[in-house]
C-alpha cells in the first residue's frame, strides 16, 4: 500500500453502494454492468445499483484509490471495447475489511441489546 | 438510446466524457432485457437516477473545486484580500443603494393588498398645487359620492402632552375617522383598532403605538383599559399596534377618533387640513377612480363656485407619494453604485486575468494529465464565485452597518420604516448581485486563458507573456474604470457645488449662537390669550435675566419647521360682507401670505433686519389697534411704489394696519420660494381662535455657546409650569442644516463612491502596468542592452498610461455631462457643464493615472538587462 495513503478508517462508514461494489470486486475484476449483475445476485435481487449511482461511486472510488481501472482485458470474442474493467486495490481491500469489522462490532452490540434474534 | 444520451447531458461534460459510453452500454443491456410496461418503468427509473446522480456529481466536483480554490487562495493572501475587499465594495455599495431604492420606490407598502390604497387630494392647477388637503365638507362629499372605493377615510395630525409619571412629554398622534383602520386592514397586536362606533363613544378610546406601549407602559400585556392623560383629557387604551405599523408617519404614537366640530370651522369648505386615504374596490382600476374623482370635483365646483373656484380633485397611488427630488436622489445613487460595481468588476477581472495568466503552466499541467478544458473553466469560475461570495457576505455586512447612515434618504411621506429591512428579499438581491459579479469577472479571464491552454505553456523558457488581444482587453477594462471614476468624480463635484450654493442661500436670518426649543401650550389650559401671555412674559423675563442672553422671543413656528400656515390676504375695499369691506383683487389670483404670531423682540432674536417702521411692541394688545409687521416682498406685492406703513389689509378675521417692514425669511426652506410673510403680535390673538398659531417656539440669541444655557432655560420653563413639556431643543444652525441634510447624506455617499472608484481605478492602472512591465521585462532588458536610456523606458511605460488616461477622461467627461444633465433637478441651478468641476475631475483622473504608473515605471527603469535576458 502507498505509505502516504490515509488510514482505512478515515473513509468509514462507507456508503452502502461503495461497500457493495468492493464486495463485487473481491474475487475478480469486473466491468460496470457485471458489477451491477454481481451485486444483484449476491443480494438475491434486493440491491439493484443504478447506472448513475454506480459510475458516480466508481469515480469517487478511483479518486480515493479504492479501485483501479484494469488494462488486462478478456479474449476479444468475449469483450466489448466500450467496457472498462475495474479491480480492487490493496487499500480498497483494507478499507472493506475495516468496514466489515465496524459492522460486525455494531451487530455484536445490537445482539447484546437483544435487537438480533438468537439462532434457533 | 437518444433518450438516455439526452439524460446524460445533465452530467458535467468531464463525467460524461469519462463514463457516458459505458453508461449507455449498461442502459442498452438493461433495455434489451425488458419489454412492454417494464420498459416504461426502466425509463422512469433512468430519468430519476440521472437527475439525482447528476446533481450529486455536480456537488462532488464543486466541493472538490472549492477545496482546491480555498487552498490556492490561501497561498496568495494579498491577492485574496484585495479581491474580496474590491468585491465587497462593489457589492456592498450596490446592495445598499438598491435596497434603499427598493424600500422607497418599489416595495409594496406594509398593508394587505396595498396596491389598492390611494390618497385623494384637492388640486388647484392655476396656483400649481397638485396636492391640497381637502376640507371636511369636501371630504364628506367625496365619501358620499364616490363609488370607486370600498372606503374613503380621513385623518389629521395632532399632538398632545402626555402627563403622568416622569417628565411631561409631547407626543404626536392622529385623529382618524371610524373606518381608517379598515382601509389599512392591519389588526392591532393587542386589543382592537378604532371602529365607527368609537366616533360617538363618550369613553375617549385611544390606540397606541408599540413604541409608546414599551416606553410608557413597560410593554405591559394588560394595558387594555388603562388610561392615558393627554393634555387635559383622559383616554382609555383599547389597542396597541404592532411594532412595524407605521401610519401615516414614523412619529405617530397614538390614534384617536376624529370628531368634526362646527365651532372650529369644520363646516368651512376652505378649511383645508385633512389627509384622505381610500381603498379601491377590487374591480375598479386606478384610472377609473381618477376619472371619477375629477367628475365629482366638477360637480362640487358647480355647487360651490365661490369656494371651489378653479379646484379639482385627483387620486394618487399611495406608493407613489414620493417627491421627485427624493426619487432623483435615489436614482442618482443607484447609478453611482452601479459605476462602483462596474469598476470593482473590471478590477477583479483584471486581477483574475493576471492570476490566470500566471497560472497558465499549472492549468496546462492539469489538462495534460487529463483534466478537460471545461473543468479548468469551472475551477476558475469557482475561484471567482468564491471570492465574490466572500465579498458578498462582507458587502451585506457593510450594507447593514451603513443603512442607518442613509436613513435621511427615506422620505417621511410614506408609511415605511426609516431603515430598509434586512430580509429575504434584500438577501436574494445581494445573492443575485454576487452571482452576477462572480460570473462577470470570472468568465472573461477563464475564456481568455482557456483559448491559450496548449502545450506552449509547458515549453521551457515560456513566460507569462501576453498576446495583443489580451492586452487590448485589459486596457479596455482600465479605460472603463477611468470612465466610471470620472463620471463619479464629476457628479460628486457638481453636487458639492450645488450644496455650496444652497448653503450660501441667505435664509433671511442669522444662525450663529441661537438656541431654539418648543413649548407647545395645551388647550384648554392655555386657551385664553392672557394665560398664554403670562406664561410667555414669565419665561422671557427670566431668560433675559440669564447671563449671555442677548434677546429672547416667541413665534408660532420657527422658519423651515412648518411650511404651512398660509392665509389669503384681502386688500381691496369693495365687498361689504368681508371684514372691513375687503376682498381679494380676483378670486383666481388669491394672493396669500405665511402667517405667524410673535412676541416683541422676535426679529432681533432671530437676526432679521427691521427695514422700516417698528417691531410689534408690548403696547399692541387686544385693546389697541390691530397691527402687523410684514416682509419686504409683502409690501412690494401689495403696495408697489407706495409707503406701506399705515396701510391696511385683512387677514385671519380682522383688519390689520402695517407698522413695520422686515427682511424676507425663507419660511418654506432654503430651496423653495416662500410666500410673503405677515407677523401679528401674540397679544392680539383672539381667545380660543387660531390656537394652532399660539406661539410655541422660543428663540434665544446668545453671546456665548448655546449648550451651556440649556439646563437653565429648561428649569425656567419648569418653574413657569411644571407640566409643560420641552421639545426639539436645538440650535438655529441645526434647524437650517436639516434643510440640506438629505443633500449632505447623498453627497457623502456619492463622495465615498467616488473616492472608492478613484482608488480602485488607480489600483487597476497600477495592476495593468505592473503586469505589462513584468511580462515585457525581457523586451525592456533587450532595449536597455541595446542602449535605450531610462528616459526612453519611462516614456514607454508612462506613455501607455497617459494614452489610457486620456481616452478614459475623454469618454468619461462626455458621459459625465450626460449624467449631470439627467440630474439637473438636484443641482440647485449649477450648470451641468461646470468648468471648474470638469477641470478638477479630469486633473484628478490624470493624476490618479500617473500615481498608478509610478511604481511600474520605476521597476521598468530598474530592469537588469542581464537577468532579464539570461533565461534565453
Amino acid at each position: 500500500m502507498n505509505p502516504g495513503a490515509p488510514p482505512p478508517e478515515s473513509l468509514l462508514p462507507l456508503p452502502p453502494a461503495v461497500f457493495h461494489i468492493l464486495m463485487a470486486l473481491a474475487d475478480e475484476d469486473r466491468h460496470g454492468y457485471a458489477i451491477i449483475q454481481e451485486v444483484l445476485s449476491r443480494t438475491s435481487g434486493e440491491v439493484r445499483l443504478s447506472a448513475g449511482t454506480l459510475y458516480r461511486s466508481i469515480q469517487r472510488m478511483l479518486d480515493d484509490d479504492l479501485i483501479v481501472e484494469k488494462h488486462d482485458r478478456p479474449a476479444p470474442e468475449l469483450d466489448d471495447e466500450r467496457r472498462r474493467y475495474y479491480g480492487i486495490t490493496r487499500f480498497g481491500q483494507s478499507v472493506a475489511e475495516a468496514e466489515a469489522a465496524r459492522l460486525t462490532a455494531l451487530v455484536k452490540l445490537a445482539r447484546a441489546s437483544g435487537f438480533v434474534p438468537r439462532k434457533a | 438510446m437518444g433518450f438516455y444520451r439526452a439524460l446524460l447531458r445533465l452530467y458535467p461534460a468531464s463525467f460524461r466524457a469519462e463514463y457516458g459510453d459505458e453508461m449507455c452500454a449498461v442502459f442498452a443491456r438493461e433495455l434489451k432485457a425488458t419489454n412492454g410496461a417494464a420498459r416504461l418503468g426502466l425509463m422512469t427509473r433512468a430519468l430519476v437516477d440521472a437527475v439525482v446522480n447528476a446533481l450529486r456529481v455536480h456537488a462532488d466536483i464543486t466541493r472538490e473545486d472549492l477545496r482546491y480554490a480555498v487552498r490556492s487562495l490561501r497561498r496568495t493572501p494579498g491577492f485574496t484580500f484585495t479581491a474580496v475587499v474590491v468585491a465587497a465594495l462593489g457589492i456592498g455599495a450596490t446592495t445598499a443603494t438598491f435596497s434603499i431604492a427598493d424600500h422607497v420606490l418599489l416595495r409594496p407598502l406594509p398593508f394587505p393588498e396595498s396596491e389598492r390604497l390611494v390618497k385623494l387630494w384637492q388640486t388647484q392647477a392655476s396656483r400649481g398645487y397638485s396636492r391640497l388637503e381637502p376640507s371636511p365638507p369636501n371630504y364628506l362629499d367625496w365619501k358620499r359620492l364616490a363609488t370607486s372605493f370600498e372606503r374613503v377615510e380621513a385623518y389629521s395630525g395632532t399632538a398632545a402632552t402626555l402627563i403622568g409619571s416622569g417628565e411631561p412629554e409631547r407626543i404626536a398622534g392622529q385623529r382618524v375617522t371610524g373606518g381608517a383602520f379598515s382601509v389599512l386592514s392591519r389588526p392591532a397586536a393587542i386589543g382592537r383598532t378604532l371602529v365607527e362606533s368609537d366616533i360617538t363613544s363618550d369613553q375617549n378610546p385611544i390606540v397606541i403605538s408599540d413604541r409608546l406601549w414599551r416606553a410608557r407602559f413597560g410593554a405591559d400585556p394588560n394595558v387594555l383599559g388603562r388610561t392615558l392623560a393627554l393634555d387635559d383629557a383622559t383616554s382609555v387604551i383599547v389597542g396597541v399596534m404592532p411594532p412595524d405599523f407605521i401610519f401615516p408617519d414614523r412619529e405617530t404614537d397614538f390614534w384617536r377618533p376624529f370628531r368634526f366640530n362646527r365651532q372650529t370651522g369644520d363646516e368651512d369648505r376652505n378649511n383645508n387640513y385633512l389627509a384622505v386615504i381610500a381603498r379601491l374596490k377590487p374591480a375598479v382600476t386606478f384610472e377609473q377612480a381618477q376619472t371619477e374623482m375629477q367628475l365629482i370635483a366638477d360637480q362640487l365646483r358647480q355647487q360651490h363656485p365661490k369656494e371651489l373656484a378653479d379646484n379639482s380633485a385627483n387620486a394618487f397611488r399611495w406608493r407613489d407619494e414620493v417627491r421627485a427630488q427624493s426619487r432623483m436622489l435615489l436614482t442618482a445613487l443607484v447609478a453611482a453604485s452601479l459605476c462602483v460595481l462596474l469598476i470593482a468588476c473590471t478590477n477583479l477581472a483584471n486581477l483574475l486575468m493576471s492570476r490566470a495568466l500566471a497560472r497558465r503552466t499549472e492549468f496546462a499541467v492539469r489538462t495534460a494529465v487529463g483534466a478537460s478544458v471545461d473543468r479548468v473553466v469551472r475551477q476558475m469560475l469557482t475561484d471567482s464565485l468564491l471570492l465574490a461570495g466572500a465579498g458578498g457576505v462582507l458587502g451585506v455586512l457593510l450594507t447593514v452597518v451603513s443603512s442607518p447612515l442613509v436613513a435621511r434618504l427615506v422620505p417621511s411621506s410614506l408609511p415605511i420604516a426609516d431603515v430598509p429591512p434586512v430580509d429575504l428579499r434584500m438577501l436574494l438581491g445581494a445573492t443575485l448581485l454576487t452571482l452576477i459579479t462572480g460570473i462577470a469577472f470570472g468568465v472573461l479571464p477563464a475564456l481568455k486563458v482557456c483559448r491559450k491552454i496548449d502545450g506552449s505553456a509547458l515549453k521551457e523558457g515560456a513566460r507569462g507573456g501576453t498576446s495583443r488581444g489580451t492586452e487590448r482587453l485589459r486596457s479596455a477594462l482600465v479605460v472603463a474604470e477611468i470612465v466610471a471614476s470620472v463620471v463619479l468624480l464629476v457628479s460628486a463635484g457638481l453636487l458639492i457645488q450645488a450644496l455650496l450654493r444652497v448653503q450660501a442661500i441667505d435664509p433671511g436670518f442669522t444662525t450663529a449662537n441661537v438656541l431654539t426649543l418648543r413649548t407647545p401650550l395645551p388647550t384648554p389650559k392655555y386657551e385664553l390669550t392672557t394665560t398664554r401671555q403670562q406664561f410667555y412674559a414669565r419665561v422671557l423675563d427670566d431668560v433675559h435675566a440669564l447671563p449671555g442672553v442677548t434677546k429672547a422671543a416667541y413665534i408660532s413656528f420657527l422658519p423651515m419647521t412648518m411650511r404651512g400656515g398660509i392665509w389669503p390676504i384681502l386688500t381691496t375695499a369693495t365687498d361689504p360682507d368681508s371684514p372691513g369691506g375687503f376682498v381679494p383683487p380676483d378670486p383666481r389670483d388669491q394672493r396669500s401670505a405665511s402667517l405667524r404670531f410673535v412676541s416683541p423682540g422676535f426679529f432681533e432674536a432671530i437676526g432679521t433686519p427691521i427695514l422700516q417702521g417698528r417691531d410689534v411692541g408690548p403696547g399692541d394688545t387686544l385693546d389697541t389697534q390691530r397691527v402687523a409687521v410684514v416682509s419686504r416682498s409683502f409690501a412690494r406685492d401689495h403696495f408697489p411704489g407706495q409707503d406701506p406703513i399705515g396701510r391696511q389689509f385683512a387677514v385671519a378675521f380682522a383688519v390689520r394696519t402695517i407698522v413695520g417692514v422686515v427682511g424676507d425669511i425663507r419660511v418654506r426652506g432654503l430651496e423653495r420660494e416662500s410666500e410673503p410673510q405677515v407677523y401679528l403680535p401674540s397679544a392680539q390673538q383672539f381667545d380660543g381662535q387660531l390656537t394652532f398659531y399660539a406661539p410655541r417656539d422660543l428663540v434665544v440669541r446668545l453671546s456665548v455657546p448655546s449648550a451651556t444655557l440649556i439646563p437653565a432655560v429648561r428649569s425656567i420653563i419648569y418653574q413657569a409650569d411644571p407640566q409643560q413639556p420641552v421639545a426639539d431643543v436645538r440650535t438655529l444652525d441645526e434647524v437650517v442644516s436639516l434643510e440640506t441634510a438629505p443633500r449632505v447624506v447623498q453627497l457623502r455617499v456619492l463622495g465615498a463612491f467616488a473616492a472608492a472608484a478613484f482608488l480602485l481605478a488607480a489600483v487597476g492602472i497600477h495592476g495593468l502596468l505592473a503586469f505589462t512591465v513584468s511580462a515585457r521585462s525581457r523586451e525592456i532588458g533587450v532595449r536597455i542592452a541595446l542602449g535605450a536610456r531610462p528616459r526612453d523606458i519611462l516614456r514607454m511605460v508612462l506613455g501607455r498610461s497617459a494614452v489610457l488616461a486620456v481616452i478614459g477622461v475623454g469618454i468619461g467627461t462626455a458621459l459625465a455631462y450626460a449624467a449631470g444633465r439627467s440630474m439637473q433637478s438636484l443641482l440647485a441651478g449649477v450648470e451641468p457643464a461646470n468648468i471648474t468641476v470638469f477641470a478638477g475631475a479630469s486633473a484628478l483622473a490624470l493624476l490618479m493615472a500617473l500615481a498608478g504608473s509610478v511604481l511600474p515605471a520605476w521597476r521598468a527603469v530598474r530592469v537588469d538587462p542581464l537577468t532579464a535576458t539570461r533565461a534565453d
